[in-house]
């Protein structure tokens, strides 16, 4: 493998990585706060940083399977309960009011909390630091072995660092657009992405393989899409429900 | 003490318990069908689709008694 192609390889390797671990940085941002999402991705490269110091090439020793099983359970539980209450407000079975007022609260509760110090929402912050954890020890993963396979750890820690700094710019990008989706829509679709990876990474750490390995991806979030719409289509029609008299997805804010 | 594990409860469990253990159950389950060496993928979005339509059916069947119960207001 010449040193073009091994940059190009972990470009790519660590480009796939790196969308996965934005994905759900965007996704708690928008609906969270950018504040406490940021903090964790932060934490989680500086404890990415550490251990990688600390352990070098003997971090392939570390169980990555036994990571992907609890990451992957914790946000299919994580995507299944955001996805219930989405569908469920979308579907007119849970009020909008009892969301405002929980929101109420909420801000009341993060005011109260900033006063005194403790604006942090650990539950973005959880979410981010996890995500950012993971997909970041793939990418050591992938350095260290095809770097030290190739001889040549520094190119491919170039391939991996042009790879992070170009889905990072892409993020920043798009956070503008996205953040003018309607909340609930955006909920959704928040959802249907923790649980689509936390299916992929939790079959995968169970021991199971997906038919075309990360390319599975591309077919997991549609199907968790559109069977998530059919439910809510199905939901509202049912006594209770919205009934078909206003939309299911809102199109403007 | 009581508001830490409530905190946790909130945080891992949340609204609805079924789904935290339709989770444990199905990656239990892919692990046991993965190192019989059979495919395993299929198990957890067959989880996914009983797991979601489920909690949405009880959630559902619950608001619509809640309203069968409740007395009707004239004015």
């Amino acid at each position: 493998m010449s040193g073009v192609v091994l940059v190009l390889a972990v470009f790519l390797a660590c480009c796939v990585e790196a969308v996965e671990a934005l994905t759900v940085v965007l996704a708690v941002g928008l609906t969270r706060g950018w504040r406490s999402a940021l903090l964790g991705a932060g934490a989680a490269a500086l404890s990415l940083a550490a251990i990688a110091a600390a352990l070098g090439p003997s971090l392939l020793l570390i169980p990555l399977d036994a990571l992907r099983l609890v990451v992957g359970g914790l946000l299919l539980t994580f995507g299944l309960q955001w996805l219930r209450k989405a569908i469920l407000r979308a579907s007119g079975h849970k009020s909008r009011h009892d969301e405002e007022a929980v929101f109420a609260a909420e801000v009341a509760h993060a005011r109260q909390a900033s006063a005194s110090g403790q604006a942090v929402d650990w539950y973005s912050f959880t979410l981010a630091f996890k995500a950012v954890l993971l997909e970041g020890l793939e990418v050591v993963f992938i350095v260290v072995s095809f770097g030290s396979n190739q001889g040549s750890l520094l190119l491919a820690a170039a391939g991996a660092l042009a790879a992070v700094l170009v889905v990072a710019g892409a993020g920043v990008l798009v956070r503008h657009p996205l953040s003018r989706v309607p909340e609930n829509t955006l909920k959704f679709a928040v959802g249907v992405m923790l649980t689509a990876f936390g299916t992929f990474w939790g079959t995968e750490g169970a021991g199971g393989s997906w038919p075309g390995h990360d390319a599975a991806l591309l077919a997991v979030v549609p199907a968790v899409a559109a069977f998530s719409v059919a439910l809510a289509f199905v939901a509202a029609r049912l006594p209770g429900g919205r009934s078909g008299r206003q939309p299911m997805v809102e199109l403007t804010p | 003490m009581r508001r830490f594990a409530h905190f946790w409860y909130d945080f891992v469990i949340g609204d609805d318990w079924r789904i935290a253990v339709g989770v444990v159950t199905g990656l239990a389950l892919t692990a046991f069908v993965a190192r019989q060496g059979w495919p395993a993928w299929w198990l957890l979005p067959l989880l996914v689709v009983c797991v979601l339509a489920g909690s949405i059916a009880v959630e559902v069947r619950a608001g619509t008694q809640d309203l069968q119960s409740e007395p009707e207001h004239h004015h």
